[in-house]
């Protein structure tokens, strides 16, 4: 009889493909970044729980960043679809989980009190979505592609157009969060947030990719993003996390 | 050519920005959109267990308040029970009680404040306890990749001394860090340093 594979901890995060706390191309990273090592935790059962979320907390619009502003018109702007799915480093579907996305708008402008971009806030665009995972670990939003701004970096940086997604998985160890940037854009190149990023590889894998067969015909154009999230050991032979 | 391992890689993080509560507390970006905002209350009214309430602030390198912080909460509830289920307790966890919150800074002082239960003692490995501990998740702008650590409670000093986290610090000056002072019954304060002298342990978990 074959043993039941059990779940155990998650993979442990590939740092060389995750931007380092402190990167002084990203100046605000400088008095923000821990300089002493992070603490090596074998994961307990605090680690691999994490929260669950169900429809009852979504409604249907959220996830129509077009509609959930609720003015009354449409938003200004290139319409997408934005869709995906979110799978683990096993490349199992990740299912039933919290995708949450917030953008500026099609003149780069966010919706935020903190915000002063002359760039103009548009009456029907609030700029933050949210939806679950379907049992495939797919996802999609309607809204609009956003446009790229200036920020004090340097003097003359720009981010590239980008949707920020956050995304729980089933564990508090998975929690991510990322930028979505869209294929084709000048600007990936020259961003020195983009540039924490300490592989070119991983950096593709945050590039949205054109899904012309997604795209709406007289509607809308879509594209395609997939999210990973830290894969998890499943063992034959060894005892489970001692409590769990 | 060796055989391929067909492993996905993690999607690299990129930081939250400084708009991060459009996203996930968007009342506070100055608008509503979502009927409830996720992550607001970490104990309804009617979870048992002590009601505590916690402030504190996260400074930088240069001791200049993080205004613009995000923090994300995640606990047992009183009798160390998780609700997910890989807790093989989850089924008597507390009605009610999510046991994640969501926890932003003032944005013209810094200061953060929350309420919730104080969690019970969590199993740990090897037939380990685990102190009664609240695991934190760090996000702003200027912050790459989200910052993990875990606040601990003053009373439980017994419970802290066999702890498998606060004993695995090796520089035992740090483990003060992670716990929080008591100001008043029920009520902490604990400050989080991003840098510098008194920086908190960060975990990688």
């Amino acid at each position: 009889m074959t043993p039941t594979p059990k779940l155990a901890e998650f993979y442990m995060r590939d740092r060389a493909m995750q931007p380092p706390a402190h990167h002084p191309g990203y100046k605000t990273s400088v008095p923000r970044s821990p300089r002493n090592a992070l603490l090596t935790l074998q994961q307990t059962v605090s680690e691999i729980t994490g929260p669950t979320f169900g429809h009852s907390d979504i409604a249907a619009l959220d996830n129509d960043l077009t509609l959930n502003f609720g003015h009354g018109g449409m938003p200004v702007g290139e319409r997408i679809i934005l869709q995906g799915r979110v799978l683990d480093e096993n490349a199992r579907p990740v299912p039933n989980t919290l995708v949450e996305i917030w953008q500026a708008n099609a003149s780069g402008r966010y919706r935020h009190k903190k915000d002063a971009y002359l760039g103009a806030l548009d009456p029907n665009f609030g700029g933050c979505g949210r939806t679950l995972t379907d049992a495939n670990g797919s996802y999609a939003f309607r809204t609009i592609k956003p446009g790229p701004y200036p920020w004090l970096n340097y003097v003359n940086s720009w981010r590239p157009a980008h949707i920020h997604v956050s995304v729980f998985g089933t564990s508090f160890s998975q929690r991510l969060i990322t930028q979505l940037y869209f294929e084709g854009d000048p600007l990936i190149a020259k961003c020195p947030i983009v540039q924490t990023i300490p592989d070119p590889a991983a950096v593709q894998q945050l590039i949205a990719a054109l899904d012309l067969n997604s795209a709406v015909p007289m509607d809308c154009l879509a594209y395609k993003f997939d999210i990973v999230l830290r894969g998890r050991r499943s063992t034959l032979f060894e005892n489970r996390l001692e409590g769990n | 050519m060796t055989q391929s391992l067909h492993y996905l890689k993690e999607s690299a993080s990129q930081t939250a920005g400084p708009y991060v509560h459009i996203g996930l507390a968007p009342g506070a970006a100055g608008f509503k959109t979502f009927d409830v905002e996720l992550g607001q209350t970490l104990a309804p009214a009617g979870v048992a267990g002590q009601r505590v309430h916690i402030e504190g602030t996260v400074y930088d390198g240069l001791g200049a308040p993080v205004k613009d912080i995000l923090i994300e909460v995640w606990q047992a509830d009183s009798n160390g029970i998780y609700p997910h289920p890989e807790d093989p307790r989850a089924a008597q966890c507390a009605p009610g009680f999510r046991g994640w919150g969501r926890v932003i800074s003032d944005f013209d002082t810094g200061v953060f404040a929350f309420d919730t239960i104080k969690p019970g003692p969590v199993p740990g490995r090897n037939g380990s306890t685990q102190a009664p501990h609240l695991s934190l998740w760090l996000v702003s702008r200027g912050i790459n990749i989200g910052l993990n650590t875990r606040m601990y409670f003053p009373e439980d000093s017994g419970l802290h001394a066999s702890d498998p986290v606060l004993n695995s610090i090796e520089q035992r000056g740090r483990v003060a860090t992670l716990i929080a002072t008591q100001t008043a019954p029920g009520q902490y304060h604990f400050d989080i340093h991003l840098q510098g002298a008194r920086e908190t342990v960060f975990i990688d978990i």
